[in-house]
């Protein structure tokens, strides 16, 4: 079973993140919730390398947290947008599961 | 915390009085916290009333009393926009009682 | 009547992931509400403070950032936001929900510097 990462602070204020989309291995999965959602927005200092994430790694991030910081506009594509419902299935669908803090 | 009766229903407050959620409130929770206070609600206690409900729906904050006074001033007219009108209708201070009256929490910027 | 103090509030937190930008703010209105000459600046993550059109309804928080709109009624006119900061995140001015001063960090280390007290949170 793929292994599935998740990251909830800002790309921006900490370097949870970039350390890892750096140890993530091809077809590891990560979820961005709460402020992590920040690294999900296109033209940010951090998209390029979230561009360069995505051709290796699945991203997902969670909707109620992106809608709540007001950034459903600005979100790049190629992350997809999952409910809590879909944050569920993610944890049930990859083994084991890190919350990368 | 508290609670306070209203037409049998217990509704849960802080330990000041003010209700723990905003949604709780309806026209009659006032009018129990006045009675309780030996203070009639009259027309211009509801227009304040209603007042405060409409700017916390608005700015999700209960104003300070500074505050409410200038923006009762520009909205319901400078003749009710000055402490002394307010104090009047509100003896325990505009903001905090008014505001308790309305369902909100204390004011912030009240000490 | 206490003196008058010049007093920044400066802010370099994202809103909803952690109590700091709530409590920035409380602390701006109430130190408002006492009648004091309170500047606001936002930088780093802090600029996400102001981002228009959120929506806490979906993570069941209350929605504090409405009440940035409300800063005029207390008197909380001097409003700046680090042009840097929001050129690193992709936002404009047009992306916020109340009318700021964009100042580059230069400037506003200049501002700082012409403050009685300044907080940061």
């Amino acid at each position: 079973m793929a292994m599935l990462y998740t990251v909830n602070k800002s790309p921006l204020e900490r370097n949870a993140l970039e350390s890892c989309l750096r140890h993530a291995t091809v077809g590891t999965a990560i979820l961005l919730i709460e402020d992590g959602v920040y690294g999900a927005m296109a033209q940010t200092a951090f998209t390029p390398a979230l561009e360069q994430a995505l051709q290796k790694l699945h991203i997902y991030a969670l909707k109620p947290d992106i809608e709540a910081r007001g950034i459903q506009d600005k979100i790049l594509p190629g992350i997809a947008l999952v409910d809590y419902g879909g944050f569920v299935d993610l944890v049930a669908q990859h083994s084991p599961v890190m919350a990368w803090l | 915390m508290g609670t306070i009766s209203v037409a049998g229903e217990k509704i849960e407050t802080d330990e000041n009085g003010y209700l723990n959620n905003v949604a709780d409130w309806n026209d009659e929770v006032a009018s129990t916290m006045a009675k309780k206070d030996h203070c009639e609600l009259t027309p211009a206690h509801w227009e304040v009333i209603h007042f405060l409900r409409e700017y916390y729906e608005e700015y999700e904050i209960a104003p300070a009393v500074r505050v409410l006074t200038k923006a009762i001033g520009k909205r319901l007219g400078r003749d009710k926009g000055n402490s002394k009108y307010l104090y009047e209708l509100f003896p325990y201070g505009p903001a905090k009682q008014a505001c308790r009256y309305a369902g909100l929490p204390k004011p912030t910027g009240c000490v | 009547m206490a003196t008058k103090k010049k007093i920044m509030i400066v802010n370099r937190k994202a809103p909803h992931g952690t109590i700091y930008a709530f409590e920035s703010l409380e602390m701006a209105l109430i130190t408002a509400a006492f009648d004091q000459d309170v500047t606001l600046a936002f930088l780093d993550d802090g600029v996400y403070q102001l981002v228009k059109n959120q929506d806490t309804r979906p993570i069941e928080t209350k929605n504090f950032t409405r009440a940035y709109r409300a800063l005029p009624d207390y008197e909380i006119e001097k409003i700046y936001v680090e042009r840097e900061s929001l050129n690193a995140r992709g936002l404009t001015p047009a992306d916020l929900a109340v009318a700021v001063e964009v100042l580059d960090a230069d400037t506003l280390a200049q501002r700082i510097m012409q403050q009685d007290v300044v907080f940061s949170a």
